[in-house]
């Protein structure tokens, strides 16, 4: 299944919604937006737009921070993270494109705690893959997708955002 | 065995880093965008990513050296890497033999990764041809030979501060023949693709030959900084003034001293760097070491985070895929 930039646009304006309302009932306001690379950061700077957030949009790498370099290595073309403001005692919205072992997500928290202190944290994702290997959920999801066994799903973008789905050859 | 096939693996993955000369452009190029990643890290609360924790580095400082040394140190401690650095004195070195001693013993320490200075030109490529396969070697000045990280701090620092290689017109002023920092640079600048290299100085201190690296030599200062883009400065070590090499440091900085009004025939927004430690009045003017043009501060600062990407991406090839 694919969804195209209109329905990720849909999604895009339910997310933005259940932010509001997953803020305002716990009292979290000013919030900062940090997006992670690459895919999060394009939600995360849409996301931004939509709730009005004064705030300019942090970007995480999370290259330094990944658990897999022993196994891997480092992955090419890292991009800086930027986080332009102060984190300590900050809401931060942090928004990734697809949530999936939960291990991307273990390292941007990570990353955030070497930058600052935050209030707090909450997670948005456009897609939740519900195939979590570590104890870490979404607070706000576009959709939830049951992907078989060897089935992949990639953000392409940034302008147009699509979403792809395929099986691994 | 080449320097250039011992610095890469199988898959062309950089092993130990040993020279520019042998190295693709594109690692040139992956070292200079990881390093953008890295400097961000020593401006945050916690100076410091878990990338390298649990290996350990070992700095062999076979010859003085307090800036490399300290940097490299910073360098693997940001990467939460154990670090030690062992300083030996000329009375330990006997060369060949107490070399391969020191190697041994660090083996069965179980070291990641040694990180090499000595006045051998040759002896990080002898370390990395007897190292065992696990483990990496990073040059931090062989001899006359190279000294590549400090080449690819000054590309680093030469792209964040003027952008594109190809525009550029880069002067290098001083003792060309006896500097591993202007062999690595003039072989960084070429790969790079700069518009023009020039080494400027006395004949008694440019080598024979260099021609042939695709560099532009000067005996005149004044027609050798004509219109350049970035001026590197290199410094004089006292040792060349007892030999017949030189006169004495003050006719070379009459000659060869880069001053104010030297500087005036370079483009206006040119640069100035210089390896450190300087020798204020021998080959660079306090007021040019201290201006606005000068970015040998940057340098240093800048020299933690170049180090911190050859380091994780020289270990990033013993990365060891586990099948589940």
């Amino acid at each position: 299944m694919n969804l195209d930039s209109d329905e990720i646009g849909s999604l895009l304006e339910r997310m933005a919604e259940g932010l509001t309302e997953a803020l305002a009932g716990r009292g979290r306001v000013d919030p900062v937006v940090v997006g992670i690379h690459t895919g999060g950061v394009w939600i995360a700077e849409r996301l931004r737009e939509r709730l009005g957030l004064p705030a300019p949009l942090g970007s995480l790498s999370i290259a330094f921070y990944r658990d897999d370099f022993s196994r891997i290595g480092m992955h090419p073309s890292v991009k800086p993270s930027n986080l332009p403001f102060d984190i300590d005692g900050r809401h931060v919205i942090l928004v990734d494109d697809i949530l999936y072992t939960g291990r991307t997500v273990r390292a941007a928290l990570n990353e955030i705690f070497d930058y600052g202190r935050p209030a707090s944290v909450t997670l948005a994702v456009l897609v939740d893959r519900s195939q979590r290997d570590l104890p870490i959920r979404a607070d706000v999801v576009g959709i939830t997708l049951a992907l078989a066994p060897g089935e992949h799903i990639k953000l392409n973008g940034p302008d147009p955002l699509r979403l792809i789905t395929h099986k691994a050859a | 065995m080449t320097a250039s096939n011992i610095q890469l693996d199988e898959r062309g993955r950089l092993k130990h880093f040993l020279s520019i000369e042998g190295l693709p452009q594109e690692l040139l190029l992956e070292i200079l965008s990881t390093a953008e990643g890295f400097a961000p890290v020593g401006r945050r609360p916690v100076k410091k990513v878990p990338l390298l924790r649990g290996k350990t580095i070992v700095n062999l400082f076979f010859e003085p050296s307090t800036r490399t040394r300290t940097t490299f140190e910073l360098a693997a401690k940001r990467l939460s890497a154990d670090v030690l650095t062992l300083n030996i004195g000329d009375s330990a070195t006997r060369k060949g033999e107490s070399l391969l001693d020191t190697l041994r013993n660090l083996e069965a320490m179980h070291c990641d990764m040694l990180v090499i200075r000595h006045d051998c030109s040759g002896a990080a490529h002898f370390i990395a041809s007897h190292v065992c396969s696990e483990a990496r070697v990073i040059n931090a000045g062989d001899g006359r030979h190279a000294h590549p990280t400090q080449a690819m701090v000054d590309m680093f620092t030469i792209r964040r501060t003027k952008g594109d290689f190809g525009v550029l017109r880069v002067a290098i002023v001083g003792d060309i023949a006896h500097s591993r920092v202007a062999r690595s640079d003039i072989h960084a600048l070429k790969s790079l693709g700069a518009r023009e290299v020039r080494v400027i100085g006395p004949r008694t201190l440019i080598p024979p030959e260099i021609e042939t690296l695709g560099v532009r030599v000067d005996h005149d200062l004044k027609s050798g900084l004509r219109d350049v883009d970035v001026v590197i400065m290199l410094r004089l070590q006292n040792e060349r003034m007892q030999g017949a090499l030189l006169p004495s440091a003050r006719e070379f900085f009459e000659l060869y001293g880069l001053t104010e009004e030297r500087l005036a025939v370079a483009e206006p927004g040119a640069i100035v760097l210089h390896p450190g430690p300087i020798n204020r009045g021998v080959e660079i003017d306090s007021q040019v070491a201290n201006g606005p043009r000068s970015v040998i501060l940057e340098q240093v600062s800048y020299g933690i985070a170049v180090r911190m990407a050859v380091m994780s991406i020289a270990m990033s090839s013993a990365a060891k895929p586990e099948s589940h």
